[in-house]
């Protein structure tokens, strides 16, 4: 640990780190050039050797992505690139494009020639201001200097990449809705198969790839596979699904912490270590109760797991989801486990986009149970309607479209599993913890 | 002419060449017009359609399907501003946030100050987690908010 460098974040709180200029003080561009020195395949076999996990959320091998796209097809490939960003507590995203705005572009500008791509969309949600000016004057900066545009470097390459803005909805982040938000309509998730590889933006072979994978993309072309493998966790021998965790990882803390922030650290770092050694401790010299290891949907870890690692296998040995965005949220001692769990509950019922009826409903029922418990109103049987609820929202597969009702679901079941007893001393006391501000928001 | 400006409609225009049909551009398109009016109208919605050769229902399909986008009956104020009431904010006190600035202003969330000034909403998650609590001016982030910050934001509005 005390030797471990940040790369994705070596150049944050650089002065004028967004500016082409410094980029290529510091060597940027030196990966595209190299890339575009190496047949698409290559390339695609390199990010492959990496083993490197898609950093959105769902964590599927980058590389394994890539292959397939049909062979041989006639174009036009898409490269999506997914800014929505929009699970609660994540923000790493942001302080890349915001701050380092041309180590993403050199991401998207390698994995384009990797896919055999000329076009990249990159879908950014509305509520990032900040980054939409950072990429916009950076990709005007690369039309300017040639290195997006016509056969870039005399190769016969070309790329365009357009910033498209969303409208504030969170189900834009699922890849298909954001292919449909993209296309112009709402952003309902499509029934897969087909994939997007196979048939996506417009119709045509698409990647939808992260943004913190596209920087991961550019460090591997600079550093190589090696250098990304030799960091992180190796696959758990005793579950054939672990394809293992590897290279360095932005951690996001916030919550109840005394220094909230992006942190880079090799994957496998431990929420105790992230909670002591980067936040600075629980605020208000408080302990913690809970901790979230990867935006909401992903469920809660208690304070007896902090000391499972972050990678993309260990939360789920505490009965998460996954590992998310791993976007660490600290929730201390003092907090109601009832209330927190309203606050996700209240997320998905307003985010869920309504076309599968399991969601749809789940999520408001679910929201209303939760409502009538901290209104002083609960039973000790609606502990047991919601896990009920939960249990049939998407978790039998193909009852719904996208994972939107599971990781709704999955905070209900975890949390009630695990701080079960809290849920009932609540309803038994008749305590009534709805906040004054919650009458304006009624209306969801 | 219709409610359109034909500069607004150039705008709409100039953005085609950026996607391979039309219809990908309703949604920037609804962005540059609700920048513009303040909101978008069915009049509006009618002209967008006629301009990306789509029929209006599909414009005001997507249009509605983002509650982002405000119809004639909740035009927005000059400015915008959201409050965050997502985990991390909450557990940081950004709901009582949005209690203080809707009452300073005398508005339920989604309406707008009687002088027009500011339309107050709220948020799930604005991604500035790492200041929370955290609000959105505009399309502007603002973070580590108190009450008094935010009352000297909204006086400088």
């Amino acid at each position: 640990m005390a030797t471990f460098e940040p790369t994705l974040l070596a150049r944050i709180g650089k002065p004028d780190s967004q500016s082409l200029e410094t980029y290529r003080k510091d060597g940027g561009y030196e990966g595209f050039k190299k890339a575009l020195g190496m047949a698409p395949v290559d390339v695609i076999n390199l990010v492959k050797d990496s083993g490197l996990r898609g950093r959105g959320g769902a964590g599927f091998p980058t590389g394994l992505k890539w292959t397939f796209l049909p062979k041989d097809h006639q174009g036009p490939i898409y490269l999506a690139i997914n800014g929505d960003e929009s699970e609660p507590a994540t923000f790493n995203n942001r302080i890349l494009m915001e701050m380092d705005p041309h180590q993403v572009l050199e991401g998207i500008a390698i994995s384009c020639h990797a896919i055999r791509s000329n076009k990249a969309y990159i879908y950014l949600r509305y509520e990032y201001g900040r980054s939409y000016r950072a990429l916009k004057k950076a990709i005007e900066e690369c039309y300017a200097a040639g290195l997006f545009g016509k056969n870039i470097h005399g190769t016969g390459f070309d790329l365009d990449v357009v910033l498209h803005r969303g409208a504030a909805a969170y189900i834009c982040g699922e890849e298909t809705g954001l292919i449909e938000s993209l296309e112009g309509k709402r952003a309902w998730p499509r029934i897969k198969p087909p994939f997007p590889a196979i048939e996506g933006l417009f119709r045509k072979p698409t990647i939808v790839n992260n943004i913190e994978t596209m920087a991961c993309v550019k460090q591997i072309l600079d550093r190589g596979a090696e250098w990304f493998k030799s960091m992180g966790v190796p696959p758990d021998p005793n579950n054939p699904r672990d394809a293992g965790s590897y290279g360095p990882k932005l951690y996001c803390i916030s919550g109840h912490i005394n220094k909230p922030g992006c942190y880079e650290l090799p994957m496998g770092v431990t929420s105790r270590q992230l909670i002591e050694e980067q936040g600075g401790g629980v605020w208000k010299g408080r302990k913690v109760k809970a901790v979230v290891p990867g935006g909401i949907s992903m469920g809660f870890m208690t304070a007896d797991e902090l000391d499972l690692p972050l990678d993309f296998n260990g939360p789920g040995k505490a009965g998460c989801l996954g590992l998310g965005t791993a976007a660490v949220t600290v929730i201390d001692d003092q907090t109601s486990m009832v209330d927190v769990l309203f606050n996700c509950a209240r997320f998905f019922a307003h985010e869920s986009c309504g076309q599968c009826t399991p969601c749809r409903e789940g999520t408001a029922w679910m929201h209303k149970i939760l409502t009538r418990i901290r209104m002083g109103e609960g039973q000790i049987r609606d502990l047991d309607l919601l896990t009920e609820v939960a249990s049939s929202m998407g978790i039998i597969p193909g009852t719904t479209i996208c994972g939107l009702s599971d990781g709704a679901a999955w905070p209900i079941k975890n949390a009630i599993k695990k701080f079960r007893g809290e849920f009932e001393d609540y309803i038994n006391s008749g305590l009534k913890t709805v906040k004054s501000a919650e009458a304006l928001m009624a209306v969801h | 002419m219709g409610v359109l400006s034909e500069e607004l409609r150039n705008q709409i225009r100039a953005l085609f060449p950026n996607y391979p049909n039309k219809r990908a551009v309703v949604l920037p398109a609804l962005h540059l017009v609700q920048d513009a009016e303040r909101h978008v109208s069915i009049e509006a919605v009618r002209e967008i359609a006629e301009l990306l050769e789509l029929r209006p229902a599909e414009v005001h399909d997507t249009m509605t399907f983002y509650q982002f986008f405000k119809d004639e009956k909740h035009k927005l104020g000059k400015h915008r501003v959201w409050v965050c009431r997502s985990i991390s904010c909450m557990l940081r006190g950004g709901e009582e946030l949005l209690q203080h600035m809707c009452e300073k202003l005398h508005v339920h969330p989604g309406e707008t100050s009687a002088d027009g000034k500011v339309t107050m909403e709220f948020a799930e998650c604005l991604g500035a987690c790492d200041g929370a609590p955290c609000i959105l001016v505009d399309d502007e982030a603002h973070m580590n908010i108190t009450p008094e910050k935010a009352d000297e934001l909204l006086k400088s509005l």
